[in-house]
């Protein structure tokens, strides 16, 4: 039987606010355990939570970005359990009414649009971090990460395919990343995705029994896990088995799910409101004001990159990856109006630099209007494009402008009629064999030629001259 | 002189502030009064002599220096066991709390330290607030200053004992559904429960973080008022602390009632209500009146809901809040537990009493899937009717005038195997908790077996100077001063 693939995506994001959501601690948690931590987040006897205003207005922030509706009224919820990682037992969370709602991500696969509904993004503080490599018996909880921001984004069962999945994370962490709310690095858990899949026989409506995958530390492995859970469920479907509901974790070494829990189907949390917070309340002028200073998102600066400079989708793909990447190529082409030249340059030789040296285009040494010198150079003669190689990585490592690295270094390209052609007649002088060898129709070997003319000139010859000189001196 | 004990906090800051008497003089007097009978009465848990000696050593210097001296200078006051210092412990009278010590001070602590009150130490009370005899401690007994063999009223019985002693001038407890009230009616001293958000509740242990309220226990109205000045105020560490301009409650006493409404609910003149309690409440209607307030029959129709919902919404916020106390960071950790569960087990089964435990799994039950929309939601509503009925009520009246409780103090133990009937001193008093407002009860003379008998108020809400204008004026004319009891 061919089976249809139903995901929705739990996806947690840690947004990147000064202070913890509940109280004034610091949100680094990559102090030494423990060190920040106060009576609040610890929990203490009396202690109460006030909310953090910056959550609330990044999560509205990313709420707009996804097309949400923004609720003017809403209210944190006592989430109840007893676990560890919590210093109350109970988590703040919301409920029945989150702050963001009913909004949409549009994703695109294989050409293809779609859209992906969101069912709630809402607020939450994270939980401790437990670890049980202390021996002796003991686990160790560290409150550091306790009440830390957290935003919970919840999609409605739309996707149906680990390509989809994997486009939607993806287009999901660019929007994050171009509002600055959240660094999404995964490892260390600031972006947190879980599946939840099932399959039904294809042209049916009613959903199977899902599991939900959880703790997977990238997005290539959720991809994974939701190719293997989509083979796995399907073969036991068609073995005559049942699926169960359970939480899988992903073994990215065995490239395997694995049973970690049967989902408690009666897990009761009790919720209800938080009595110690007061409702949420946000008006139309805080929401405008979020709203304005909202940056232009991916989707449409992609578009826009196509048809204001002329790119291709996938160059525009490219650039915009980072909203420090686009915003470095707008500011070049600004100055450099060869958009497909400065594109190039960006995406090729910049970013193989920067990546070799494991940098960020947000704090590279060479400035938009430097690199648009370069490139002007190139244009204007000055310089050859295998020349400005070498200048661009002396640019990158020491900051100077091209102009003077070009002077400092003898590197202006020799364009003077007269001294190429006495250098080319010198060349095809000492080698009289390759000349005769054009000559009889031979034409490949003026590639030869033109490279003993560059290596004489130190590779400062204009190619372009040496081409047509080299041509017209052989014709004679 | 020694007889410090007898003043009021009032007249004690008035003497420090001239000169009459050293703060020290005021608290040794205090401490050797507590040193006389509180062997008996058992209200303070624990005593701070050394600190308490050293603060009015404190507030002495500043004296002699000329320095400007706070609200409560050298006044001696006691605090609930569930209100957070960095001095002593902080136990809530419970035993999973036994020795816990907290890292900081409530919001009122550090207001009143800032009084320059000097803090004499802490007082018992029912087990987390639970309960209205004080029985449920599980420290000790606490006995009624009046009659030793009878209940001081709970669940703030230390500080009402406290007061009534007069071993303290003051003493702060907490009222989620007459806590303060109506052990002061069975003491025989004034207790104010302000409005919820006048008074920030960081650091107050909570029990049910919707009802709760710190209020002061005084010798009378004037000193309720000033100790009200004190401890109000917009708390950042409290979102639900309102944020009012200041206010001077003693400027409020003016005296003066004449055409202010007096509403008396029928509800609350029922057959519950002892015959005694009855009489009593009712002469001071007739003190009210012949001062010119006037007096109106009013309704409130969902009175008879009121404990039936405090049921549900109070263990049900404690059931989250107490969530906490599981031996993991500090407090009671049981020494024999294998697990995690068990550790959450065996902690908690012996480290709460009985009435503790009750509560915590009537509010999980009233919290789970499928029975939440019957009673959490339900009762959530009819506490919306029942603040209804005061908004409509305080369109026909100023102020509400009932019995505090049914009957004076009982016996001990008399109740306490009957939970219900305990419930049950609760009745006048809870519905103030759930719709907010502020009451006060102050004493309306002695029932004949000797006991004081409590006279409630009820206010507007955040209207707590005519409600303190009215106590005070049926306080200044009724002609009832009950004095210090002996105590035997």
């Amino acid at each position: 039987m061919e089976f249809e693939a139903v995901i929705g995506m739990e996806v947690h994001v840690q947004l990147n606010c000064k202070s913890k959501v509940f109280c004034g601690c610091s949100t680094n948690f990559h102090a030494p355990p423990n060190t920040n931590v106060c009576s609040v987040c610890l929990g203490m006897p009396g202690a109460m939570p006030v909310l953090n205003r910056e959550m609330v207005t990044k999560s509205v922030a990313v709420g707009l970005a996804l097309d949400c509706t923004i609720s003017r009224w809403s209210k944190m919820d006592r989430k109840n359990y007893f676990y560890p990682d919590q210093s109350k037992n109970y988590q703040i969370s919301q409920y029945d009414l989150p702050i963001n709602h009913d909004g949409f991500l549009d994703i695109e696969v294989d050409g293809k649009s779609k859209r992906i509904g969101i069912t709630r993004a809402h607020m939450e503080e994270d939980t401790a971090r437990n670890t049980h490599t202390l021996g002796g018996g003991h686990s160790g909880v560290d409150f550091n990460r306790c009440g830390l921001p957290l935003l919970e984004i919840v999609t409605e069962p739309d996707i149906r395919s680990a390509d989809e999945a994997f486009a939607f994370l993806t287009e999901l962490k660019q929007i994050l990343q171009y509002l600055g709310v959240s660094d999404c690095n995964m490892e260390e858990g600031a972006l947190r995705a879980e599946a939840n899949i099932s399959i039904r026989p294809k042209g049916t409506e009613p959903f199977g029994t899902k599991t939900e995958v959880k703790n997977v530390a990238s997005f290539s492995g959720t991809y994974k896990a939701i190719e293997y859970e989509i083979a796995r469920q399907t073969q036991v479907l068609n073995e005559g088995g049942k699926v169960i509901q359970e939480t899988r974790g992903w073994d990215d070494d065995r490239g395997v799910t694995f049973s970690q829990r049967a989902k408690e189907s009666a897990h009761d949390y009790r919720y209800f409101p938080e009595p110690d917070l007061v409702p949420i309340v946000v008006d139309e002028a805080w929401e405008k004001s979020i709203h304005e200073l909202q940056p232009e998102l991916p989707a449409p600066r992609r578009a826009r990159m196509v048809a204001d400079y002329g790119l291709s989708v996938y160059d525009a793909g490219v650039l915009t990856q980072t909203r420090a990447m686009a915003d470095y190529f707008e500011a070049t082409t600004a100055l450099a109006p060869d958009a497909k030249k400065v594109a190039n340059w960006i995406t090729g030789d910049l970013q193989a630099l920067i990546s070799n040296a494991e940098g960020d285009i947000r704090v590279i040494k060479i400035t938009p209007t430097q690199l648009a010198a370069m490139i002007n150079l190139i244009e204007d003669g000055t310089i050859s494009g295998k020349i400005a190689k070498e200048v661009l990585v002396d640019m990158f490592q020491s900051g100077d402008d091209p102009k003077a690295i070009i002077e400092a270094k003898g590197l202006v390209q020799i364009s003077d009629t007269g001294e190429l052609e006495q250098r080319i007649a010198a060349v095809l002088a000492t080698h009289p064999a390759q000349v005769e060898e054009f000559r009889s129709g031979k034409e490949k070997v003026i590639g030869f030629l033109v490279g003993q003319v560059m290596k004489a000139t130190q590779g400062k010859a204009n190619p372009k001259m040496v081409n047509e000189i080299l041509r017209k001196q052989l014709s004679n | 002189m020694s007889d410090w004990f007898n003043k009021t906090a009032f007249e004690i800051r008035e003497a420090v502030a001239q000169g009459d008497v050293s703060a020290r003089e005021v608290t040794t007097s205090f401490l050797d009064r507590i040193e006389a009978v509180d062997g008996a009465v058992g209200a303070y848990t624990q005593l701070w002599n050394d600190d308490a000696l050293a603060q009015a050593d404190a507030v002495d210097a500043k004296v002699k220096a000329g320095e400007a001296l706070g609200a409560l200078a050298g006044v001696p006051i006691s605090l609930k066991e569930l209100i957070c210092t960095t001095s002593g412990e902080t136990t809530c009278s419970s035993r999973i709390l036994n020795g816990f010590q907290s890292p900081y001070n409530a919001t009122v602590t550090k207001k009143l330290l800032a009084a320059d009150a000097i803090v004499l130490g802490k007082v018992n009370m029912d087990e987390f607030a639970m309960g209205s005899s004080t029985e449920n401690s599980a420290i000790q007994k606490t006995a009624n200053p009046w009659k030793l063999s009878c209940v001081p009223g709970g669940s703030s019985g230390g500080s009402a004992a406290s007061v009534a002693s007069a071993t303290s001038a003051l003493s702060f407890g907490s009222d989620t559904g007459g806590s303060i009230r109506q052990p002061a009616a069975f003491c025989g001293c004034v207790g104010l429960k302000p409005t919820y958000g006048r008074v920030s509740r960081y650091g107050l242990v909570a029990f049910a973080s919707s009802l709760d309220q710190i209020g002061p226990l005084s010798k009378d109205v004037r000193d309720a008022a000033l100790a009200l000045n004190v401890i109000t105020g917009k708390d950042p560490l409290d979102a639900t602390s309102a944020d009012l301009p200041a206010e001077d409650f003693t400027q409020a006493l003016t005296g003066d009632v004449k055409g202010l409404k007096i509403g008396l609910p029928k509800e609350y003149f029922v057959d519950a209500l002892s015959s005694e309690v009855r009489t009593m409440v009712e002469a001071s209607i007739e003190v009210l009146k012949a001062q010119g307030a006037e007096f109106v029959e009013i309704s409130l129709p969902h009175t008879d809901y009121a404990v039936a919902v405090y049921y549900i919404v109070a263990p049900a916020e404690a059931s989250a809040n107490l969530a906490r106390f599981d031996g993991v960071r500090y407090g009671f950790r049981h020494p024999d537990a294998k697990n995690v569960a068990e550790l959450y087990v065996k902690t908690k089964t012996e480290g709460y009493g009985k009435e503790v435990q009750r509560r915590i799994m009537l509010g999980t039950y009233v919290l789970s899937s499928g029975y939440y929309d019957a009673y959490y939601l339900k009762a959530q509503k009819v506490r919306t009717l029942i603040k209804q009925d005061f908004d409509e009520a305080f369109k026909q009246c100023d102020v509400i005038l009932t019995p505090t409780a049914p009957a004076p103090a009982f016996t001990m133990g008399e109740k306490s195997s009957d939970p219900l009937e305990m419930y049950l001193n609760d009745i006048f008093t809870i519905s103030a908790n759930l719709a907010g407002i502020p009451g006060i009860s102050l004493p309306c003379g002695l029932s004949e077996s000797g006991l004081p008998v409590g006279l409630q108020l009820l206010g507007k809400a955040f209207d707590e100077a005519t409600l303190l204008r009215t106590a005070h004026c049926y306080e200044a004319n009724a002609g009832i001063s009950l004095g210090t009891p002996p105590i035997a």
